[in-house]
Order: structure tokens, then C-alpha cells, then sequence
């Protein structure tokens, strides 16, 4: 005897939406407006005081959007979700709701390199510190922990030095400590792991990048777990205690296992306002529909672009935790089975020079700050996205100057391998004839 | 809120609003391996519109002390024990599923302590299937899946959660998790299984009575909700179209329209 719930494929199609509550339209209905009609006086004030469900006004939430956060909190086994005008403010979002003013968090040193900014640079205006670990270094989170430490924060495969934090060890540090951990699983997306099921509390996801695909649009998201009870400690009041802006709620005691997404939309949706839009959330959707073939033909190019690149004798070193030199080959075998993603890391002979050379000389792979599109996408990281960090945060990250980060596409893979070769002889050029 | 029964510690829901013994109490019981957090979309109106909640959790469910007890007739028991522990002469008792068994127990051995009672997929009785019986008394957690499976209509399986961004099914899935599969979960399949007692209570019961069904409720489906309500002498039923058995949450809004129309009826403020 099983459940007959539907698997992950039947719900990237169809989970939060259904037809026959939109006048049966098949696809989702993009609810273009601000604002939503109440019955009476009496409705206005339940909605307004928590008291029963629906929507009040765009910020908060909006149909079109809610369809997506139920989609991606149904793939990723999470209680709730909330999304968001991009990855960014999923994670601020996600922090403020967590922390106060004198709290601290731990965060893994190899993460996106706005993620860096915001930790080392903003979040400290509002008080809150972060102590920065690199990612294979279990004991050093446990060490990092303090007093006030609110969250461990990390991303499984690190960016853009590919490197794999051990997440079921360190969130068995984390909930030992009281405090939960919060997963960016933005390069994996739900296909390849689902954070929730191997220790993490929250997780967050840029769904402007593999979750879309198409590189249209920007989006971010909160997904709650729904394990972690914030009436065990006394770490987080503002989870815990009467919350004076509705009437002396207490999130955790009214709400359990979706507390922190409620809190998260009554409290920071209507005091910051990070959004989405409805067109935007439809967009995603549209992407979420073919999410397994995408990841699918994702995850294959890039084992072919790894060994093309391991090969090759222009490439210094190739980083992908694939690799069977790879210092997290066995623990990506165990937490990524399906495949470790389509992020290459690699150094290109001839450092910074030929680093740049090779990337002004490829025509099929686009050259710009993102990833995860269905497009192959090449950066030189130490010039561009991690640009504004100083010496020592680069070296924290594991960057050197000669490093290349690829996003592979689902483009054929010859015509990609065609590319890099023009880039790679381009990139050769300048030094053979520094050389002589 | 946190008080004393029997000298054990219980935790309830007060919706929001303080406890208070001036107004007219209403008590809720969730169903088997759940707890007060169910009753969200119900409780916090109630409390700001006139009344005292107690959204409880049943001992060893939720934050109450353990162990749960094991016979519906104990659970009915120790709802009296509740209402006399607040110090409050009669309350109106709402339940869910296993919930209203309780509620059923309750309402015909103390019927001075109950003004009224709205069941929510209430049946007579909850046999069993006897594999589900069997994984939840081993704390198998696939006896959670399969309980939200069965228990959840189109809603639950697709989508459209009342309060936006919820997904109905993990969300019902992780508070029985987050309990005791075994000790929670399994304990009470067990005393649903066991108890025979419904149809005869039911008879007994003289105070006002709404059982609320759902058309697509596979675990107390509207024929078994009909016959129960036939049996209770004061009682109405009232079907939501589309709706599982996860009524409360699934059709809160329409749920909670029904059962305020009732209470303010039957026990005003
Ligand atoms: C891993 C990761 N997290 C977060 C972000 C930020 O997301 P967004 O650009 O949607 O704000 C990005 C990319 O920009 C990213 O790569």
C-alpha cells in the first residue's frame, strides 16, 4: 500500500493551481492587480488581523504568485513558501525575519558574491555579524558558533569554487546549538537535492537562474521546512512572544510549522515590500513545467564538458565535485546522485591574460553575470561578480585570478566544444608570443 | 496557554486573545496524531469576536504532557477535566475526525458541561485500515503520508491553500512528525479502532448539534457523517462541495461561516 501523491515531475506541472477555481482556465491566470475586494467589514478586519486566510494586496500576496510558492514548497517538501522579487531579497527577507539587532550568524565563506556583500558589508549596519567558515570545514561552523549566533548559512556546492559543505553533519551541529540552518539551493534546485530532507530548516532559492531557465526573469523564494520549533529555546522572541503588531500574536504558538513564512509576509512583506510580480511568477512557472528534462540535459553537457576540459591542454585545473580527485567526490556521490550541477569551475593557462582573452574569443557562450540559463554562460568571477571583494575574502573563497566559472547550457555539445576551442587558441596566442 | 489537568501540563491555543472566564468558552479537538495548529483559521476569529479558546492539545499531542491517552472514552473524560481545570461551568466543543468521537464521548457523559457541539467530518465510527493501524503503531512515518493522502481532497493534492503560500499536505504531514508517530499517531488509530461506543452516545446527546461534511471526504465519507447525525436528536449537517476531510482547513473560510451562524445561534455571547 502507498500513497498515490503525485511525484516530482507530475507537480512541477501542476502543484498549487487548479483549473476548476479560475473558470477552468488550464494555464495559470496571471492576476494582474494590486488589490482584492472584501465581502464586508467584518472580512476585512479577519483578514487583516490573521484570523482567516486570502488576500489583501499585492505585497502581501497575490494569487498568480501564491501558485508558484505552493509549487515550489511542494517540490521542495516544505510546509510554506514565499516568494520574492529576486534571490537577493529572499535572503535579506530571510535573515530580518529571523535576527535583531546584536545577533550573529555562520556562514559559509564560498557563496554568491552579493551574498558576501550583504554579510560582510550591509548586514553589519543593522548590528548583525557574520563569521565566515569555508565550506568543507565542519568543526570550524561549530567553533564559530556564539552566544547569539541565530543560523548556520550556507550553499551546498559553494560559488564559484564548486566546493560541498557537509550539510547533514553541520546541521546536526546547528540544531545541537538550537538554531536552524538555512540552505541557498539555488545551483541545485530541487531536482538535483532537496535541502529540507537532509537537515536543513529554510531554504532559499534565486529562481532567476535554473528554476526559470529562460533568463527572463528575476525571482526569489523562502521555503520552511516546518521541523524546527522555535518554542524550544528562548533564542528567538520575536518567534516566541506577543508580536505587538497583530495583537499580541505569538507566530510559533499560533502558527508551528509555517510560523516563520507567516512572520516572514505579515511582518517583512508589509514593512520592506520585496514583491513579485504576477508576470514574473508566471514566467517562472512556465520554466518549473520542464525542470526535470532542463536539469536532466543540464547535469549530462556538463559531465561532457568536464572531461573535455580535463583533458585539455590549456586548462590547468578543472574543479566539479564529479571529479574523482575531487575532495568532495565521495560526499557528492552520497547528497547528489542525480548529478553535481552544471557549474564548472576551471583555471585557464596563462592566468588573468588568457583568462580574458579566452572569453572575448567564445561567440556561443554568452558572457555575463548570470548562471543557470538554458544558454551557456561564461565569467571571469575575479573581474566581475566577486570584484568587490578585497584580497583576503577572495582567498577565503578559494578564487584565484586565473579561474573561469561556466554554467553549462543544453545547447549540443559539440557546438559548445567548437567554442571553447576558438576561445582556447585565441587565449593561447598573446602568451606564446610573450614567450618568445 | 499552559495549565494543569490532572496534574499534568497541557498547552492550548487561546487564539490570540488572553484566556478570560467571563466569556463563553469554546473548546476544540483536533484529530488523530494532530494538534491545536489545525484550528488556526478557526480559533483567532473566535477569540476576537466575543469568546475564550481553548484550542487544545490532547495529552502527549502538540506541547501537552504525555502519554496520550488510549480509549476515546478516557479523551472524552479528560475534556470535563479540561473545562472543571479552567474553572468553567459548561463549554461548546468543537472536533475533528478523531476530534468528534470525543466530542461525542464528552457531550453524552457530561451533558451538563455542554452547551453545544460542530463536528467537522464526524462519523459514529473510524474503523481502521488495518496496514495504516499497523505502520502507525510501528512509527512508520509512510503511515503519515498515506493519512494525508486519504485525508485531503483536490485541495490538498493540487493546490490552493486558504492562507496564501501554505501547501496543505506537508504542512498537515509535519505536525504529526513533529509529534510522535508511534506514540501520538499510532495510540490514537488504536483507540479509534477500538472504540464502538459512537452510535450509542450519539443518542444520548440533547444539546444542539452541526456536523459538517466534505462530498469528497474519503475518511468519514457523507454517508457515515448522515447516519451519525441521525442519531443525535437537536442536529443539522452541512455538506462543502469539492472539500476532503480536512475540512477545517481545506474549506476554512467556508467551515468557519457555517460554524459561526451555529455558535452564535446556539451560544451566544
Ligand atoms: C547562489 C545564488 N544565490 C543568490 C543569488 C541572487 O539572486 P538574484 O540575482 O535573483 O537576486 C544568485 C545570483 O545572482 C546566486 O547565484
Amino acid at each position: 500500500m502507498d500513497p498515490k501523491t503525485y511525484k516530482f515531475d507530475t507537480l512541477s506541472l501542476h502543484a498549487g493551481y487548479m483549473p476548476s477555481k479560475n473558470a477552468g482556465s488550464r494555464q495559470v491566470p496571471i492576476y494582474q492587480t494590486t488589490s482584492y475586494m472584501f465581502d464586508d467589514v467584518d472580512h476585512a478586519a479577519a483578514l487583516f488581523n490573521l484570523e482567516r486566510g486570502g488576500h489583501i494586496y499585492s505585497r502581501i500576496s497575490n494569487p498568480t504568485v501564491q501558485v508558484l510558492e505552493e509549487r515550489v514548497a511542494a517540490l521542495e517538501g516544505g510546509t510554506a513558501a514565499l516568494a520574492t522579487a529576486s534571490g537577493m531579497s529572499a535572503i535579506f527577507l530571510t535573515i530580518m525575519t529571523l535576527c535583531n539587532a546584536g545577533d550573529h550568524v555562520v556562514v559559509s565563506s564560498q557563496l554568491y558574491g552579493g551574498t558576501v556583500n550583504l554579510f560582510r558589508l550591509t548586514l553589519p549596519k543593522f548590528g548583525i555579524k557574520a563569521t565566515f567558515v569555508k565550506p568543507r570545514d565542519t568543526e570550524g561552523f561549530k567553533k564559530a558558533i556564539q552566544e547569539n549566533t541565530k543560523c548556520i548559512y550556507g550553499e551546498l556546492v559553494g560559488n564559484p569554487g564548486n566546493e560541498l559543505m557537509n550539510l547533514p553533519e553541520i546541521s546536526n551541529i546547528a540544531h545541537e546549538a538550537g538554531i536552524p540552518v538555512i540552505i541557498d539551493s539555488t545551483y541545485q534546485t530541487p531536482y538535483l537535492f532537496k535541502p529540507l530532507e537532509h537537515g536543513a530548516d529554510f531554504v532559499v532559492h534565486s529562481l532567476t537562474k535554473w528554476m526559470a531557465g529562460h533568463g527572463s526573469s528575476m525571482a526569489g523564494i523562502l521555503v520552511e521546512g516546518g521541523k524546527f520549533d522555535f518554542l524550544k529555546t528562548d533564542k528567538f522572541p520575536t518567534m516566541t512572544e506577543p508580536y505587538e503588531g497583530y495583537h499580541g500574536l505569538s507566530f510559533a504558538e499560533e502558527f508551528g510549522p509555517v510560523a516563520f513564512t507567516m512572520k516572514a509576509r505579515a511582518e517583512g512583506m508589509r514593512d520592506m515590500g520585496p514583491c513579485l510580480s504576477p508576470q514574473n511568477a508566471w514566467n517562472v512557472l512556465q520554466g518549473i513545467e520542464t525542470l526535470s528534462v532542463r536539469m536532466e540535459k543540464h547535469c549530462s553537457n556538463a559531465l561532457k564538458m568536464v572531461e573535455y576540459l580535463s583533458n585539455h591542454e590549456s586548462v590547468a585545473w578543472v574543479s566539479h565535485a564529479s571529479l574523482k580527485d575531487n575532495p568532495d567526490y565521495e560526499l557528492a556521490k552520497k547528497l547528489l546522485p542525480k548529478g553535481t550541477g552544471s557549474m564548472i569551475a576551471f583555471g585557464i593557462k596563462g592566468g588573468k591574460e588568457a583568462g580574458a582573452a579566452f572569453i572575448d574569443n567564445v561567440k556561443l557562450a554568452s558572457h555575463l553575470a548570470n548562471v543557470g540559463d538554458t544558454r551557456t554562460l561564461v565569467i571571469h568571477p575575479a573581474s566581475a561578480t566577486h570584484s568587490q571583494m578585497d584580497e583576503a575574502t577572495l582567498k577565503l573563497a578559494n578564487m584565484s585570478h586565473d579561474m573561469i566559472r561556466l554554467s553549462v547550457g543544453i545547447e549540443d555539445i559539440e557546438d559548445i566544444i567548437n567554442d571553447f576551442e576558438d576561445g582556447f587558441r585565441a587565449a593561447q596566442k598573446p602568451r606564446l608570443v610573450s614567450n618568445k | 496557554m499552559k495549565f494543569k489537568v490532572n496534574n499534568k501540563e497541557v498547552f492550548a491555543s487561546t487564539g490570540g486573545r488572553p484566556f478570560d472566564k467571563k466569556k463563553p468558552l469554546i473548546i476544540f479537538i483536533h484529530g488523530s496524531g494532530l494538534s491545536h495548529i489545525t484550528w488556526v483559521l478557526q480559533t483567532r476569529y473566535f477569540a476576537f469576536h466575543g469568546y475564550s479558546i481553548l484550542a487544545i492539545d490532547l495529552p502527549g499531542h502538540g506541547y501537552s504532557e504525555g502519554p496520550a491517552l488510549e480509549s476515546i472514552e478516557e479523551q472524552g473524560k479528560w475534556i470535563s477535566d479540561v473545562i472543571d481545570s479552567v474553572e468553567m461551568k459548561e463549554a461548546s466543543l468543537v472536533g475533528h475526525s478523531q476530534g468528534c468521537l470525543i466530542v461525542l464521548e464528552c457531550a453524552s457523559q457530561f451533558p451538563e458541561k455542554v452547551k453545544s457541539i460542530g463536528l467537522m467530518g464526524g462519523a459514529g465510527a473510524i474503523p481502521m485500515n488495518p496496514e495504516l493501524l499497523d505502520l502507525a503503531e510501528k512509527g512508520n512515518p509512510k503511515a503519515v503520508d498515506l493519512m494525508m493522502d486519504w485525508a485531503h481532497g483536490p485541495a490538498g493534492h493540487f493546490g490552493g491553500h486558504p492562507v496564501p503560500g501554505l501547501h496543505h499536505m506537508n504542512l498537515g504531514g509535519s505536525i504529526v512528525v513533529n509529534g510522535s508517530v508511534k506514540n501520538a499517531l499510532g495510540v490514537d488509530f488504536r483507540a479509534c479502532d477500538n472504540y464502538k461506543n459512537g452510535f450509542e452516545a450519539a443518542k444520548k446527546i440533547k444539546c444542539p448539534a452541526i456536523n459538517i461534511l466534505g462530498d469528497r471526504d474519503r475518511m468519514c465519507p457523507v454517508k457515515a457523517g448522515k447516519k451519525l447525525a441521525d442519531n443525535i436528536e437537536n442536529s443539522e449537517v452541512e455538506i462543502i462541495e469539492n472539500c476532503g476531510h480536512m475540512i477545517l482547513l481545506e474549506e476554512a473560510g467556508k467551515s468557519l461561516e457555517i460554524l459561526k451562524k451555529f455558535i452564535r445561534k446556539n451560544h451566544p455571547v
